[in-house]
Protein backbone atom coordinates (compact mmCIF):
# COMPACT_ATOMS: atom_id res chain seq x y z
CA UNK A 1 0.00 0.00 0.00
CA UNK A 2 1.26 3.47 -0.92
CA UNK A 3 0.81 6.61 1.17
CA UNK A 4 1.01 10.09 -0.29
CA UNK A 5 0.73 13.59 1.20
CA UNK A 6 -0.97 16.25 -0.91
CA UNK A 7 -1.89 19.89 -0.55
CA UNK A 8 -5.47 20.42 -1.64
CA UNK A 9 -5.93 23.14 -4.28
CA UNK A 10 -9.70 23.40 -3.84
CA UNK A 11 -9.51 26.64 -1.84
CA UNK A 12 -6.96 28.83 0.00
CA UNK A 13 -7.18 26.55 3.08
CA UNK A 14 -4.72 24.20 1.40
CA UNK A 15 -5.59 21.20 3.58
CA UNK A 16 -2.76 18.70 4.01
CA UNK A 17 -4.33 15.47 2.82
CA UNK A 18 -2.95 11.97 3.29
CA UNK A 19 -4.09 9.32 0.85
CA UNK A 20 -3.55 5.58 1.25
CA UNK A 21 -3.92 3.71 -2.01
CA UNK A 22 -2.67 0.93 -4.17
CA UNK A 23 -2.87 1.25 -7.93
CA UNK A 24 -6.38 2.39 -8.76
CA UNK A 25 -7.78 1.55 -5.36
CA UNK A 26 -7.99 4.28 -2.70
CA UNK A 27 -8.26 2.98 0.86
CA UNK A 28 -8.42 6.20 2.82
CA UNK A 29 -8.38 9.98 2.45
CA UNK A 30 -7.65 11.91 5.64
CA UNK A 31 -6.82 15.51 6.55
CA UNK A 32 -9.33 17.10 4.18
CA UNK A 33 -12.09 19.22 5.66
CA UNK A 34 -14.59 18.99 2.84
CA UNK A 35 -15.76 16.87 -0.09
CA UNK A 36 -13.68 18.86 -2.61
CA UNK A 37 -10.51 17.60 -0.94
CA UNK A 38 -11.67 14.00 -1.06
CA UNK A 39 -12.44 14.20 -4.79
CA UNK A 40 -9.20 16.04 -5.55
CA UNK A 41 -7.08 13.51 -3.64
CA UNK A 42 -8.66 10.47 -5.33
CA UNK A 43 -8.22 11.97 -8.80
CA UNK A 44 -4.69 13.09 -8.01
CA UNK A 45 -3.37 9.69 -6.89
CA UNK A 46 -5.13 7.60 -9.53
CA UNK A 47 -5.31 9.78 -12.69
CA UNK A 48 -3.41 13.06 -12.24
CA UNK A 49 -3.95 15.32 -15.23
CA UNK A 50 -2.79 18.78 -16.31
CA UNK A 51 -3.31 21.23 -19.15
CA UNK A 52 0.01 22.08 -20.82
CA UNK A 53 0.60 25.56 -22.22
CA UNK A 54 3.63 26.67 -24.21
CA UNK A 55 4.61 28.39 -27.45
CA UNK A 56 5.41 27.16 -30.96
CA UNK A 57 7.62 28.58 -33.67
CA UNK A 58 5.65 30.35 -36.43
CA UNK A 59 6.84 30.34 -40.05
CA UNK A 60 6.02 33.42 -42.15
CA UNK A 61 4.20 35.17 -39.34
CA UNK A 62 4.20 38.73 -38.06
CA UNK A 63 5.62 37.25 -34.87
CA UNK A 64 8.31 34.60 -34.28
CA UNK A 65 6.09 32.44 -32.13
CA UNK A 66 2.61 32.13 -30.80
CA UNK A 67 1.10 30.52 -27.73
CA UNK A 68 -0.60 27.11 -27.61
CA UNK A 69 -2.34 24.80 -25.14
CA UNK A 70 -3.62 21.25 -24.92
CA UNK A 71 -7.37 21.58 -25.49
CA UNK A 72 -8.02 19.21 -22.58
CA UNK A 73 -6.01 17.75 -19.72
CA UNK A 74 -3.36 15.15 -20.48
CA UNK A 75 -1.90 12.60 -18.04
CA UNK A 76 0.63 14.34 -15.81
CA UNK A 77 3.40 11.87 -16.67
CA UNK A 78 3.15 12.86 -20.36
CA UNK A 79 3.87 16.56 -19.80
CA UNK A 80 7.52 16.46 -20.88
CA UNK A 81 6.81 14.21 -23.85
CA UNK A 82 4.12 16.72 -24.84
CA UNK A 83 6.66 19.57 -24.54
CA UNK A 84 9.03 17.71 -26.87
CA UNK A 85 6.31 17.38 -29.50
CA UNK A 86 5.36 21.06 -29.09
CA UNK A 87 8.99 22.09 -29.57
CA UNK A 88 9.11 20.24 -32.93
CA UNK A 89 6.19 22.25 -34.35
CA UNK A 90 6.77 24.78 -37.16
CA UNK A 91 3.35 26.34 -37.67
CA UNK A 92 2.55 28.22 -40.89
CA UNK A 93 0.99 31.69 -40.50
CA UNK A 94 -1.73 32.85 -40.47
CA UNK A 95 -2.91 31.18 -37.28
CA UNK A 96 -6.15 31.69 -35.42
CA UNK A 97 -7.19 30.83 -31.87
CA UNK A 98 -8.30 27.20 -31.90
CA UNK A 99 -6.25 26.08 -34.94
CA UNK A 100 -4.85 22.59 -34.32
CA UNK A 101 -1.04 22.37 -34.49
CA UNK A 102 -0.72 18.82 -33.12
CA UNK A 103 -3.51 16.29 -33.56
CA UNK A 104 -3.60 13.71 -30.75
CA UNK A 105 -0.52 14.74 -28.76
CA UNK A 106 1.46 11.88 -27.13
CA UNK A 107 -0.97 9.29 -28.49
CA UNK A 108 -3.89 10.79 -26.57
CA UNK A 109 -7.05 12.14 -28.18
CA UNK A 110 -6.11 15.64 -26.99
CA UNK A 111 -5.01 18.26 -29.54
CA UNK A 112 -2.58 21.13 -29.13
CA UNK A 113 -4.31 24.32 -30.31
CA UNK A 114 -3.31 27.93 -30.90
CA UNK A 115 -4.32 30.43 -28.16
CA UNK A 116 -3.26 33.67 -29.88
CA UNK A 117 -3.87 34.81 -33.43
CA UNK A 118 -0.82 35.36 -35.63
CA UNK A 119 -1.08 37.28 -38.90
CA UNK A 120 1.08 36.78 -42.00
CA UNK A 121 4.22 38.92 -41.96
CA UNK B 1 -6.73 69.85 -30.16
CA UNK B 2 -8.84 66.76 -30.84
CA UNK B 3 -11.35 65.70 -28.25
CA UNK B 4 -12.97 62.49 -27.12
CA UNK B 5 -15.71 61.90 -24.59
CA UNK B 6 -13.66 59.22 -22.86
CA UNK B 7 -9.91 58.62 -23.07
CA UNK B 8 -8.72 55.34 -21.59
CA UNK B 9 -5.06 55.12 -20.64
CA UNK B 10 -3.98 51.52 -21.11
CA UNK B 11 -5.25 48.73 -23.40
CA UNK B 12 -4.89 45.81 -21.02
CA UNK B 13 -7.73 43.89 -19.39
CA UNK B 14 -8.97 46.93 -17.42
CA UNK B 15 -8.84 49.37 -20.34
CA UNK B 16 -10.50 46.93 -22.73
CA UNK B 17 -13.39 46.08 -20.38
CA UNK B 18 -13.90 49.76 -19.52
CA UNK B 19 -14.00 50.70 -23.22
CA UNK B 20 -16.49 47.96 -24.06
CA UNK B 21 -18.84 48.86 -21.22
CA UNK B 22 -18.66 52.62 -21.87
CA UNK B 23 -19.53 52.00 -25.52
CA UNK B 24 -22.40 49.69 -24.61
CA UNK B 25 -23.63 52.35 -22.17
CA UNK B 26 -24.11 54.67 -25.12
CA UNK B 27 -20.93 56.75 -25.37
CA UNK B 28 -19.46 56.54 -28.87
CA UNK B 29 -16.46 58.83 -28.69
CA UNK B 30 -13.89 56.67 -26.96
CA UNK B 31 -10.13 56.37 -27.45
CA UNK B 32 -7.89 53.70 -25.91
CA UNK B 33 -4.19 54.63 -25.74
CA UNK B 34 -1.78 51.67 -25.45
CA UNK B 35 2.00 51.92 -25.28
CA UNK B 36 2.69 48.35 -26.46
CA UNK B 37 2.41 47.23 -30.09
CA UNK B 38 -0.82 45.32 -29.46
CA UNK B 39 -3.87 45.38 -27.21
CA UNK B 40 -4.17 42.91 -24.34
CA UNK B 41 -1.57 44.13 -21.87
CA UNK B 42 0.06 41.65 -19.53
CA UNK B 43 -2.37 38.90 -20.61
CA UNK B 44 -0.40 38.51 -23.83
CA UNK B 45 2.51 37.02 -21.92
CA UNK B 46 0.37 35.03 -19.46
CA UNK B 47 0.05 32.01 -21.74
CA UNK B 48 -0.91 29.67 -18.87
CA UNK B 49 -4.54 28.76 -18.31
CA UNK B 50 -6.92 29.45 -15.46
CA UNK B 51 -8.31 32.81 -16.58
CA UNK B 52 -11.99 33.52 -16.92
CA UNK B 53 -13.57 30.91 -14.65
CA UNK B 54 -15.83 33.60 -13.16
CA UNK B 55 -16.47 35.62 -16.31
CA UNK B 56 -16.80 32.96 -19.00
CA UNK B 57 -17.25 29.79 -16.88
CA UNK B 58 -14.33 28.16 -18.67
CA UNK B 59 -10.58 28.09 -18.22
CA UNK B 60 -8.86 30.25 -20.78
CA UNK B 61 -5.24 31.22 -21.31
CA UNK B 62 -4.31 34.90 -20.95
CA UNK B 63 -4.22 35.65 -24.69
CA UNK B 64 -7.58 33.91 -25.20
CA UNK B 65 -9.14 35.89 -22.36
CA UNK B 66 -7.77 39.15 -23.76
CA UNK B 67 -9.06 38.31 -27.23
CA UNK B 68 -12.63 37.94 -25.95
CA UNK B 69 -12.46 41.65 -25.14
CA UNK B 70 -10.28 42.71 -28.09
CA UNK B 71 -12.84 41.13 -30.43
CA UNK B 72 -15.55 43.27 -28.81
CA UNK B 73 -13.41 46.39 -29.23
CA UNK B 74 -13.12 45.57 -32.95
CA UNK B 75 -16.81 44.68 -33.33
CA UNK B 76 -17.97 47.85 -31.54
CA UNK B 77 -15.63 50.00 -33.64
CA UNK B 78 -13.86 51.48 -30.62
CA UNK B 79 -10.83 53.58 -31.58
CA UNK B 80 -7.40 52.81 -30.22
CA UNK B 81 -3.84 53.97 -30.71
CA UNK B 82 -0.95 51.50 -30.29
CA UNK B 83 2.75 52.24 -29.68
CA UNK B 84 1.58 55.43 -28.02
CA UNK B 85 2.78 56.69 -24.68
CA UNK B 86 0.77 59.05 -22.52
CA UNK B 87 3.15 61.65 -21.10
CA UNK B 88 0.78 63.71 -19.00
CA UNK B 89 -2.79 64.08 -17.86
CA UNK B 90 -3.72 67.54 -16.64
CA UNK B 91 -6.24 68.33 -13.93
CA UNK B 92 -8.41 69.75 -16.75
CA UNK B 93 -8.27 66.31 -18.40
CA UNK B 94 -6.03 67.26 -21.30
CA UNK B 95 -4.09 64.13 -22.22
CA UNK B 96 -0.65 64.63 -23.77
CA UNK B 97 0.68 61.61 -25.66
CA UNK B 98 3.28 60.77 -28.28
CA UNK B 99 4.11 58.17 -30.88
CA UNK B 100 6.29 57.78 -33.97
CA UNK B 101 3.69 58.78 -36.55
CA UNK B 102 1.81 61.61 -34.83
CA UNK B 103 4.67 62.99 -32.74
CA UNK B 104 3.47 64.77 -29.62
CA UNK B 105 -0.24 65.56 -29.49
CA UNK B 106 -2.95 66.58 -27.04
CA UNK B 107 -6.48 65.38 -26.56
CA UNK B 108 -9.22 67.03 -24.55
CA UNK B 109 -11.12 64.33 -22.70
CA UNK B 110 -14.58 64.60 -21.15
CA UNK B 111 -13.65 61.77 -18.81
CA UNK B 112 -10.42 59.85 -18.31
CA UNK B 113 -10.19 56.22 -17.22
CA UNK B 114 -6.87 55.30 -15.63
CA UNK B 115 -6.07 51.69 -16.55
CA UNK B 116 -2.26 51.64 -16.59
CA UNK B 117 -1.87 48.50 -14.52
CA UNK B 118 1.16 47.92 -12.36
CA UNK B 119 4.81 47.06 -12.62
CA UNK B 120 7.12 44.78 -10.74
CA UNK B 121 9.17 45.75 -7.72
CA UNK B 122 12.75 45.88 -9.03
CA UNK B 123 15.99 44.75 -7.41
CA UNK B 124 16.83 48.34 -6.54
CA UNK B 125 13.84 48.45 -4.20
CA UNK B 126 14.89 45.31 -2.32
CA UNK B 127 18.34 46.16 -0.97
CA UNK B 128 19.84 42.77 -1.87
CA UNK B 129 23.56 42.74 -1.18
CA UNK B 130 26.07 41.32 -3.64
CA UNK B 131 27.33 42.00 -7.15
CA UNK B 132 25.20 43.38 -9.97
CA UNK B 133 25.86 40.96 -12.82
CA UNK B 134 23.67 40.01 -15.79
CA UNK B 135 21.15 37.28 -15.08
CA UNK B 136 18.87 39.05 -12.60
CA UNK B 137 15.38 39.52 -13.97
CA UNK B 138 11.99 40.36 -12.62
CA UNK B 139 9.74 37.33 -13.12
CA UNK B 140 7.53 39.24 -15.54
CA UNK B 141 10.48 40.24 -17.71
CA UNK B 142 11.52 36.59 -17.88
CA UNK B 143 7.93 35.70 -18.73
CA UNK B 144 7.89 38.13 -21.64
CA UNK B 145 11.26 36.87 -22.91
CA UNK B 146 10.22 33.21 -22.80
CA UNK B 147 6.61 33.46 -23.91
CA UNK B 148 6.64 36.31 -26.42
CA UNK B 149 10.19 36.88 -27.62
CA UNK B 150 11.26 33.23 -27.54
CA UNK B 151 14.43 33.62 -25.46
CA UNK B 152 15.49 31.63 -22.39
CA UNK B 153 16.88 33.93 -19.67
CA UNK B 154 19.01 31.12 -18.18
CA UNK B 155 19.39 27.46 -17.34
CA UNK B 156 19.81 27.23 -13.58
CA UNK B 157 17.42 29.39 -11.67
CA UNK B 158 16.82 30.66 -8.13
CA UNK B 159 13.62 32.61 -7.51
CA UNK B 160 13.17 35.20 -4.76
CA UNK B 161 9.56 35.82 -3.81
CA UNK B 162 6.60 33.52 -4.19
CA UNK B 163 4.26 35.83 -6.06
CA UNK B 164 2.15 34.13 -8.69
CA UNK B 165 4.28 35.25 -11.63
CA UNK B 166 7.38 33.73 -10.01
CA UNK B 167 5.57 30.45 -9.38
CA UNK B 168 4.23 30.34 -12.94
CA UNK B 169 7.73 31.03 -14.27
CA UNK B 170 9.21 28.24 -12.13
CA UNK B 171 7.02 25.79 -14.05
CA UNK B 172 7.43 27.49 -17.39
CA UNK B 173 11.23 27.44 -17.24
CA UNK B 174 11.14 23.83 -16.04
CA UNK B 175 9.06 22.99 -19.15
CA UNK B 176 11.70 24.63 -21.31
CA UNK B 177 14.51 22.60 -19.78
CA UNK B 178 15.80 24.87 -17.02
CA UNK B 179 16.47 23.64 -13.50
CA UNK B 180 14.73 25.71 -10.84
CA UNK B 181 16.62 25.08 -7.64
CA UNK B 182 14.63 26.89 -4.98
CA UNK B 183 12.02 29.55 -4.35
CA UNK B 184 12.80 31.73 -1.32
CA UNK B 185 10.01 33.75 0.32
CA UNK B 186 10.73 36.40 2.96
CA UNK B 187 7.33 36.10 4.62
CA UNK B 188 6.21 33.05 6.62
CA UNK B 189 3.45 32.53 4.03
CA UNK B 190 3.35 32.59 0.25
CA UNK B 191 1.95 35.55 -1.64
CA UNK B 192 0.82 33.22 -4.40
CA UNK B 193 -2.33 31.19 -4.94
CA UNK B 194 -2.39 27.71 -3.40
CA UNK B 195 -3.04 26.07 -6.71
CA UNK B 196 0.08 27.68 -8.18
CA UNK B 197 2.24 26.41 -5.32
CA UNK B 198 1.00 22.87 -5.90
CA UNK B 199 0.93 22.83 -9.69
CA UNK B 200 4.05 24.93 -10.35
CA UNK B 201 6.37 23.88 -7.51
CA UNK B 202 5.20 20.65 -5.84
CA UNK B 203 4.54 18.97 -9.21
CA UNK B 204 8.20 19.39 -10.17
CA UNK B 205 9.77 18.94 -6.74
CA UNK B 206 10.85 22.59 -6.48
CA UNK B 207 11.35 23.52 -2.80
CA UNK B 208 9.62 26.61 -1.37
CA UNK B 209 11.55 28.04 1.56
CA UNK B 210 9.37 30.36 3.63
CA UNK B 211 11.00 33.00 5.89
CA UNK B 212 14.07 33.00 3.66
CA UNK B 213 15.73 35.74 1.67
CA UNK B 214 18.70 36.31 -0.61
CA UNK B 215 21.78 37.48 1.32
CA UNK B 216 24.39 37.34 -1.45
CA UNK B 217 24.65 37.34 -5.22
CA UNK B 218 27.94 36.17 -6.74
CA UNK B 219 29.29 36.68 -10.25
CA UNK B 220 30.82 39.70 -11.93
CA UNK B 221 29.72 39.30 -15.57
CA UNK B 222 26.93 36.81 -15.00
CA UNK B 223 25.26 35.43 -11.88
CA UNK B 224 27.25 32.39 -10.70
CA UNK B 225 25.68 31.68 -7.31
CA UNK B 226 23.03 32.98 -4.92
CA UNK B 227 23.06 32.52 -1.15
CA UNK B 228 19.83 32.47 0.81
CA UNK B 229 19.33 32.48 4.57
CA UNK B 230 16.49 32.06 6.99
CA UNK B 231 15.09 35.23 8.56
CA UNK B 232 13.86 35.63 12.11
CA UNK B 233 10.66 37.33 13.26
CA UNK B 234 12.49 40.65 12.85
CA UNK B 235 12.96 39.80 9.13
CA UNK B 236 16.75 39.84 9.61
CA UNK B 237 18.86 36.93 8.32
CA UNK B 238 19.85 34.39 10.98
CA UNK B 239 23.61 33.77 10.91
CA UNK B 240 24.54 30.15 10.26
CA UNK B 241 21.45 29.38 8.14
CA UNK B 242 23.04 30.35 4.81
CA UNK B 243 22.67 27.98 1.85
CA UNK B 244 24.52 28.60 -1.39
CA UNK B 245 23.05 27.66 -4.77
CA UNK B 246 25.11 27.76 -7.94
CA UNK B 247 22.94 29.23 -10.70
CA UNK B 248 23.07 31.59 -13.68
CA UNK B 249 19.75 33.33 -13.13
CA UNK B 250 17.88 35.01 -10.28
CA UNK B 251 14.22 35.82 -10.82
CA UNK B 252 12.48 38.36 -8.60
CA UNK B 253 8.79 37.94 -7.88
CA UNK B 254 8.51 40.30 -4.96
CA UNK B 255 5.37 42.26 -5.53
CA UNK B 256 3.61 44.62 -7.88
CA UNK B 257 3.32 48.38 -7.64
CA UNK B 258 0.46 50.25 -9.31
CA UNK B 259 1.88 52.55 -11.96
CA UNK B 260 0.56 55.95 -10.89
CA UNK B 261 3.06 58.54 -12.08
CA UNK B 262 0.46 59.98 -14.45
CA UNK B 263 -2.20 59.96 -11.74
CA UNK B 264 0.07 61.75 -9.27
CA UNK B 265 1.04 64.40 -11.81
CA UNK B 266 -2.62 64.98 -12.54
CA UNK B 267 -3.15 65.65 -8.83
CA UNK B 268 -5.06 62.47 -8.01
CA UNK B 269 -4.95 61.53 -4.29
CA UNK B 270 -3.14 58.25 -3.70
CA UNK B 271 -3.91 55.73 -0.96
CA UNK B 272 -0.55 54.95 0.72
CA UNK B 273 -1.61 51.34 1.45
CA UNK B 274 -2.54 50.33 -2.10
CA UNK B 275 -0.38 52.89 -3.92
CA UNK B 276 -3.46 53.36 -6.06
CA UNK B 277 -5.88 56.30 -6.33
CA UNK B 278 -8.41 56.97 -3.59
CA UNK B 279 -11.78 56.30 -5.24
CA UNK B 280 -15.43 56.68 -4.33
CA UNK B 281 -18.35 54.30 -4.95
CA UNK B 282 -18.33 55.00 -8.69
CA UNK B 283 -14.53 54.41 -8.94
CA UNK B 284 -13.96 58.12 -9.47
CA UNK B 285 -10.70 59.54 -8.14
CA UNK B 286 -10.28 62.80 -6.24
CA UNK B 287 -10.54 64.59 -9.62
CA UNK B 288 -14.14 64.56 -10.88
CA UNK B 289 -14.39 62.72 -14.20
CA UNK B 290 -11.14 60.80 -13.73
CA UNK B 291 -11.86 57.15 -12.99
CA UNK B 292 -9.54 54.26 -12.12
CA UNK B 293 -9.83 50.49 -12.44
CA UNK B 294 -7.76 47.33 -12.53
CA UNK B 295 -4.25 46.96 -11.15
CA UNK B 296 -3.54 50.69 -11.26
CA UNK B 297 -6.20 51.02 -8.57
CA UNK B 298 -5.11 48.06 -6.44
CA UNK B 299 -3.36 44.82 -7.34
CA UNK B 300 -5.83 42.04 -8.13
CA UNK B 301 -5.20 38.31 -8.12
CA UNK B 302 -7.90 37.40 -10.62
CA UNK B 303 -8.37 39.13 -13.96
CA UNK B 304 -12.07 38.38 -13.75
CA UNK B 305 -12.34 40.91 -10.93
CA UNK B 306 -10.37 43.43 -13.00
CA UNK B 307 -12.85 43.09 -15.85
CA UNK B 308 -15.79 43.41 -13.49
CA UNK B 309 -14.36 46.52 -11.82
CA UNK B 310 -13.40 48.07 -15.17
CA UNK B 311 -16.89 47.43 -16.52
CA UNK B 312 -18.27 49.55 -13.69
CA UNK B 313 -15.68 52.27 -14.30
CA UNK B 314 -16.65 52.35 -17.98
CA UNK B 315 -20.36 52.62 -17.21
CA UNK B 316 -19.76 55.35 -14.66
CA UNK B 317 -17.53 57.34 -17.00
CA UNK B 318 -20.22 57.10 -19.69
CA UNK B 319 -22.83 58.33 -17.22
CA UNK B 320 -20.52 61.21 -16.26
CA UNK B 321 -20.09 62.46 -19.84
CA UNK B 322 -23.77 61.92 -20.63
CA UNK B 323 -24.58 64.18 -17.68
CA UNK B 324 -22.61 66.97 -19.33
CA UNK B 325 -19.42 66.22 -17.36
CA UNK B 326 -20.97 67.73 -14.27
CA UNK B 327 -20.39 66.13 -10.94
CA UNK B 328 -23.89 64.97 -9.97
CA UNK B 329 -22.80 65.53 -6.44
CA UNK B 330 -24.64 66.59 -3.38
CA UNK B 331 -25.51 64.40 -0.50
CA UNK B 332 -23.32 63.15 2.23
CA UNK B 333 -20.15 61.10 2.09
CA UNK B 334 -19.66 57.99 4.22
CA UNK B 335 -16.05 57.01 4.98
CA UNK B 336 -14.96 53.38 4.60
CA UNK B 337 -12.27 52.21 6.99
CA UNK B 338 -10.22 49.03 7.27
CA UNK B 339 -8.85 48.09 10.70
CA UNK B 340 -7.87 45.04 12.79
CA UNK B 341 -6.28 42.94 10.10
CA UNK B 342 -8.08 44.44 7.09
CA UNK B 343 -5.52 46.60 5.27
CA UNK B 344 -7.54 48.77 2.93
CA UNK B 345 -10.85 49.04 1.15
CA UNK B 346 -11.76 49.91 -2.42
CA UNK B 347 -13.71 52.17 -2.61
CA UNK B 348 -12.68 54.53 0.21
CA UNK B 349 -15.91 56.55 0.38
CA UNK B 350 -19.57 56.07 -0.45
CA UNK B 351 -22.16 58.62 -1.47
CA UNK B 352 -25.38 56.69 -0.75
CA UNK B 353 -27.34 58.74 -3.29
CA UNK B 354 -25.13 57.59 -6.12
CA UNK B 355 -24.45 54.01 -5.05
CA UNK B 356 -26.04 51.02 -6.78
CA UNK B 357 -28.42 48.76 -4.86
CA UNK B 358 -25.48 46.46 -4.17
CA UNK B 359 -21.89 47.64 -3.83
CA UNK B 360 -18.93 45.26 -3.75
CA UNK B 361 -16.21 46.48 -1.39
CA UNK B 362 -12.88 44.72 -1.95
CA UNK B 363 -10.10 44.48 0.61
CA UNK B 364 -7.08 42.48 1.64
CA UNK B 365 -5.98 41.15 4.99
CA UNK B 366 -2.49 41.71 6.36
CA UNK B 367 -1.78 38.20 7.69
CA UNK B 368 -3.17 34.67 7.54
CA UNK B 369 -6.41 34.35 9.57
CA UNK B 370 -8.01 30.98 10.28
CA UNK B 371 -11.59 30.53 11.49
CA UNK B 372 -12.04 34.27 11.87
CA UNK B 373 -14.85 36.65 11.10
CA UNK B 374 -15.19 39.48 8.62
CA UNK B 375 -17.20 42.13 10.44
CA UNK B 376 -18.79 45.26 9.07
CA UNK B 377 -19.67 48.08 11.46
CA UNK B 378 -22.01 50.97 10.70
CA UNK B 379 -20.42 53.46 13.11
CA UNK B 380 -20.42 51.43 16.38
CA UNK B 381 -23.05 48.90 15.39
CA UNK B 382 -21.99 45.55 13.95
CA UNK B 383 -24.19 44.82 10.95
CA UNK B 384 -22.37 41.93 9.29
CA UNK B 385 -20.41 39.10 10.87
CA UNK B 386 -19.34 36.37 8.52
CA UNK B 387 -17.12 33.43 9.40
CA UNK B 388 -14.29 32.59 7.01
CA UNK B 389 -12.29 29.41 7.39
CA UNK B 390 -9.23 31.04 5.94
CA UNK B 391 -8.12 34.45 4.78
CA UNK B 392 -4.65 35.15 3.41
CA UNK B 393 -2.89 38.27 2.10
CA UNK B 394 -2.60 36.70 -1.35
CA UNK B 395 -6.35 36.32 -1.80
CA UNK B 396 -8.57 39.35 -2.20
CA UNK B 397 -11.67 39.44 0.01
CA UNK B 398 -14.96 41.23 -0.48
CA UNK B 399 -18.14 42.25 1.29
CA UNK B 400 -21.31 43.40 -0.43
CA UNK B 401 -23.11 46.43 1.01
CA UNK B 402 -26.81 47.02 0.38
CA UNK B 403 -28.01 50.53 -0.36
CA UNK B 404 -31.27 49.96 1.49
CA UNK B 405 -29.39 49.04 4.69
CA UNK B 406 -27.32 52.20 4.43
CA UNK B 407 -30.40 54.31 3.69
CA UNK B 408 -31.91 53.07 6.96
CA UNK B 409 -29.16 54.95 8.83
CA UNK B 410 -29.39 58.60 7.80
CA UNK B 411 -26.75 59.63 10.37
CA UNK B 412 -24.17 57.01 9.32
CA UNK B 413 -20.67 58.48 9.08
CA UNK B 414 -18.24 55.59 8.97
CA UNK B 415 -18.39 52.01 7.75
CA UNK B 416 -15.58 49.90 9.21
CA UNK B 417 -14.39 46.51 7.99
CA UNK B 418 -12.39 44.48 10.50
CA UNK B 419 -11.27 40.93 11.15
CA UNK B 420 -12.41 39.49 14.48
CA UNK B 421 -11.53 36.24 16.23
CA UNK B 422 -15.10 35.72 17.35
Amino acid sequence: MEKRNLTCIGCPMGCQITVEFEGEEVFSVTGNTCAIGDKYARQEVTHPERTVTSTVVVVGGAKERTSVKTNANIPKDKIFQCMEEINQVRAQAPLKIGDVVIKGVCGTDVDVVVTKNCEIA
Amino acid sequence: MTSYDIVIVGGGPAGLAAAVSAKKAGTDSILIIERDKELGGILNQCIHNGFGLHTFKEELTGPEYAYRFIQQVYDLGIEYKLDTMVMDISTEKVVTAMNRTDGMFQIKAGAVILAMGCRERPRGALNIPGYRPAGIYSAGTAQRLVNMEGYMPGREVVILGSGDIGLIMARRMTFEGAIVKVVAELMPFSGGLKRNIVQCLDDYGIPLKLSHTVVDIEGKERVSAVTIAEVGPDMKPIPGTEERYTCDTLLLSTGLIPENELSRNAGVSINPVTNGPVVNEILETSIPGVFACGNVLHVHDLVDYVSEEATRAGENAAKYVQNGCKDQDGGKIIQLKATDGARYTVPCTINPERMDDLLTVRFRVGAVFKDSYVSVYFDDERVMHKKKRIMAPGEMEQVILQKKKIDEKPDLKTITIKIEAE
